[in-house]
This record gives structure tokens, sequence and C-alpha cells, in this order.
């Protein structure tokens, strides 16, 4: 074992001992964790949710699009800050109808807005499927990390189940709740390291940023420029569209809106978030400078390109701390993802159908569940080829299914009924798997359309039908709908 | 109210409505090539004018209150 591969296993263990800590005298639950009393102000509740925004992908899929596709990869960028825009309305709405009604996961949300249970229960159902790839994304990081710390000693594939038994027994040991101080570790090494990354290696190897891209623009023509067809500019903004719609219909974020003191905390949340974001602008130029510096790294692999060009500069010790550091942006938010999937389908699931069993055995179910959705996402990364960025945009599509009845439900005299919602989301889940299944995009389905059309990010045409057979439903089944929403009390 | 809303609709135009027109590497700002200045500016810009909505707002003039 070398001295790399040493230092990550330390981060490993501090962040269980950690883990351990934490959990210490405290017997919640995931929700009571992450409601917190509804007492967390604004620092609190953007490390929060800036725990489970920045995962591995950020720091390896964000450096593996750069590197494999150039400019495109800006979008992730952008859909993080435009959602924050959306923040400042959306989730003052949401946090005062949850804490009104006392509400503690996304699932209530639902079945206290349309009053219907099997609503809870898929929206529940398509949390688990859409947080699937993201889980897969966190083992992909973790494989990867360790993989390449070894220098070539531990294969891709054991890597993976190294890293999913960690991951399981990270979970399992630090209790049904994480630690919060391990993600605040997390996000200052994560800033820390990119930070140095992004602003040392292009300084060494071409003297500044602008002979760095300069040097990439000799070498690849048009690879800083969005390209006319393809992951043009049409994709780019369908996609953030798409993106941003989905950016807080993720459980685990959902229902930590919930934890704040007022909805005022969002509203100022949202002013410096956007800055936060900037941070990412580094992962780019490392993706950049690994172009020249380490070539050939084609599909998926190039999700191996800032690790690959930080052995090639740096001694052995300094890719632990950057391993290290990695390992803590896969494990902390793969806990909380594993943690939402198995609590949704004991609490919100299998609950609805038998409501006798008690909360502890719900609690045991939940633990029983983390190693099987470990193996169900092991399976999935030993067997996908995809990159980061390609299943991070599977789970957009299929979470995003939830907005339109979501948005809807914030009306005062919603216009959508149970039956409307249920019929759309389901309607779009289809097509989003159907899709992803026969690899279609716009421009094989429709291929008559101009270039622009084509390029556009088929999952908006999921959407959009989710869209239409919401409205459609809703007003054929208008009679059948009980009366719904009595009018909150002090809306605007 | 209604200047809220008019910016919240600012980022939006601006990053994603002006794209096509900015989609270029020359000039290079502080060394970033033009597109991706424009985004990495747009993204303080939308810092500012999150800011500029809150003083505006007069729902965060009362407390914690709402």
């Amino acid at each position: 074992m070398n001295i790399a591969l040493l230092i990550i296993l330390a981060f490993l263990l501090l962040s269980i001992f950690l883990g351990i800590r934490s959990s210490k005298g405290k017997d919640m639950d995931l929700e009571q964790w992450t409601v917190g009393g509804r007492g967390f102000g604004a620092i609190f509740v953007f490390l929060l949710m800036a725990g489970e925004i920045y995962t591995t992908f950020s720091f390896l899929g964000g450096s593996g699009w750069a590197y494999g596709k150039g400019a495109p990869a800006l979008y992730v960028l952008i859909y993080i800050t435009l959602s924050y825009v959306l923040s400042y309305w959306l989730l003052p709405e949401i946090w005062r109808y949850a804490k009104e009604n006392k509400l503690m996961s996304q699932s209530d949300f639902f079945v206290s807005k349309y009053k219907s249970p099997s609503l809870g229960i898929l929206a529940a159902l398509v949390g688990v499927v859409s947080m699937i790839p993201v889980i897969v994304v966190q083992l992909k990081g973790l494989g990867i990390i360790v993989s390449e710390a070894s220098y070539g000693a531990i294969s891709m594939s054991e890597a993976v189940w190294m890293g999913a038994i960690s991951l399981t027994i990270y979970v399992m040991i630090s209790g049904i709740h994480g630690s919060v101080w391990t993600a605040v570790i997390k996000d200052i090494m994560m800033v820390a390291i990119i930070g140095f990354l992004g602003i040392y290696l292009p300084i060494h190897y071409f003297g500044g940023f602008q002979p760095m891209f300069e040097a990439v623009d000799a070498a690849k023509p048009g690879f800083l420029k969005f390209p006319d067809q393809g992951l043009s500019v049409s994709w780019f903004i369908s996609t953030v569209i798409l993106l941003v719609f989905g950016f807080y219909m993720w459980p685990q974020v959902f229902s930590a809106v919930y934890s704040a003191r007022s909805g005022k905390v969002f509203r100022k949340n949202a002013i410096i978030s956007p800055l936060y974001t900037l941070m990412l602008l580094f992962v780019f130029f490392v993706g950049f400078t690994a172009i020249l510096k380490v070539p050939g790294l084609v599909g998926a692999d190039a999700d191996l390109s800032l690790l690959r060009l930080s052995i090639e500069t740096f001694d052995p010790w300094f890719i632990g701390i950057i391993g290290g550091a990695g390992l803590l942006t896969a494990l902390v938010p793969g806990s909380m993802l594993l943690m939402s999937v198995a609590t949704l389908l004991a609490k919100n699931v299998y609950k609805e159908f038998a409501p006798d069993v008690s909360d502890r055995h719900i609690v045991r179910l939940a633990k029983f569940l983390v190693p099987i959705i470990a193996l169900i996402a092991v399976y999935f990364t030993l067997n996908g080829g995809e990159t980061m960025s390609a299943l991070i945009l599977m789970g957009y599509s299929l979470i995003t299914q939830l907005f339109p009845s979501l948005l809807f439900s914030l009306k005062r005299n919603n216009p959508i009924n149970k039956f409307g919602a249920i019929a759309g989301i389901i309607t779009g889940l289809a097509i989003v798997i159907c899709i992803t299944l026969s690899q279609s995009t716009i421009g094989t389905l429709f291929p008559s359309l101009p270039q622009a059309a084509k390029d556009l990010n088929v999952g908006i045409i999921a959407l959009a039908v989710n869209f239409i057979v919401m409205i459609t439903v809703s007003i054929a089944f208008r009679k059948h709908a009980v009366q719904l929403e009595p009018k909150s009390v002090n809306d605007i | 109210m209604k200047i809220i809303y008019i910016l919240t609709l600012v980022p939006f135009i601006g990053i994603l409505g002006f794209l096509p027109f900015v989609n270029k590497i020359e000039p290079y700002v502080l060394g970033m090539p033009f597109n991706m200045f424009w985004m990495a500016m747009w993204v303080v810009l939308t810092s500012a004018i999150l800011g500029i909505m809150y003083k505006l707002d007069p729902r965060n003039r009362e407390g914690d209150q709402e």
C-alpha cells in the first residue's frame, strides 16, 4: 500500500470516527435530523444544501466534461446559478406550506397538497429511481479515486466494490444521520483543493490561464466554443432550463428546505450562493489543462482527467490529500443519498402499505435496505459506461417530472387534481425511460426539424408531454376530484 | 413588486438569451475565453441582482416572521 492510499484511508477512518461521535446520544431518524426542528439560520441551511448539491460530480465530472466536451461543460456553472434565482420565489413558498402543515418529507408535501397518498408513494418512487444514477456517480467517483491513487495496483472494479463497502459501512455506523461536521470539512477541503489545482496547474504548465486556453484552442479549434450542432447553444439553453426545474425536486434537498427558521433564510442565501458556484470555474481550468497534458482519455475515462493530471504533477502524498478530499465529496452526499433512498422506501412506500408498523421497525428496515441499494448501485456502476455527466443528466430528466405538479400546487386555486398529477408524472417517466433505453435524441425522432430544434435536450419532450397530460386529465376528471386545498391562510 | 419580477428574468435573458451572440473565444477577458468570461460575469451579476431584489422586496423588511 502506498502513501497516497494510506492518506485516503486515514480520511475514511476520520469521517467514520466523526460519524460515530455525532450519532452518540441522539437517536433521531433522518427526517428529524434534516428538518432539525425548523430552527436553522442562513449559514446552516447554506451548508446543508451545499453539502448535497456539490458532490464528487463537481470534482471529477465537471473537469471530465471540460476535458471531453469543452465549452458545453459550462452548463454546470449556469444551472446551479439560475436555480438560485428560482429558489428566491420557490423555497419560501414550500417552506411555509411545510411549516403550516408540519410536513416532514417531500412525499408528505404531495400527499397534503393533492390529498392523495398514492401520489405521495409515486413521488417517493420517482425520487428513488432518480437518485440511483446519482449514487452510481458517487461510487464511480470513489472507484476512480481509489484505483488512480493506487497507481494501477487496484483495478477500477475492485475499487468500486471497496468504495461501495466503505460507503455502506459509513452509513451503517454513523447511524441514520451523517455528521454535519464531515460535511463542513468536505466543503472546506473541496474549495481549497479545487482552488489550488485550478490556479496552480495552468500556471505551472502554461504560464497562465490565457496561454493555456490559447494552446487548447490551437490544438483543438472550436473546442472552446459551443458547436453548431450536438451540444450547441440550443442544447445548452434547454438543458439548463430542465436542470433548473429539477434542482429543488430532489427529495433530500426538498426536505432540507424544511429545516429553515424562516422563508427569509432562502432569499438571503440566494444572494450569496451564486458566488459559491464560481469555484466550478477552477474545476474547468483543471479539465482544460489536462487536455494537452494527459491526452487520450476517451468516453467515460474523461472523468479521470483531474486525477491523472495531478498524478503527473504531484508527489504521492499530495495525491493522497486530493484523493482524501475527493473521497469526502463522494462519501458525504453518497451517504445522504443512500439514506434518503432507504428512508423513502421504508417510510414513504412500505409504511403506506403497512400503516400499523412501529417507527422502530421502519428504521430497522431502512438500515437493512442500505446494503441492498448499494449493491444495486454497484451493479449499474460496473455495467454502465456512461460519463458522470450523462448519469447526472439522466437523474435530472427523471426527477424533473415532479416539477409541473409541484409548481401548480403552489397556486391558490390549483386547477390540477391528483388524477392529472399522477397521469402526468407517469407519462413523463415512461417517456424518459423509453428515450434513455433507445438512446433517442430529438434529431433521431424528428429528423426533419431544423438543427436548433434537433439539439434540444430530449428531457424537454418528456416534461412537455407530462405537462399536457397533467392538464388534460385534470380537466377530464374534474368532476371526480374532491374539493382540493382549502386555501392557505396568509397568501401574499 | 413589479420590478422584482422583471429582475428575476434578467439573469435568464443575460445568460441564456445572449448566448448565441457571445459564443466566441476572442477577446480573452481575465484569461478566459469570452463565452466563459460572459458566464462568470453573469454569475456575479446574478448575485448582485438577487441582492437588489432582496432590498426591494417588502417581505424582507419585517422580522423573521412571515
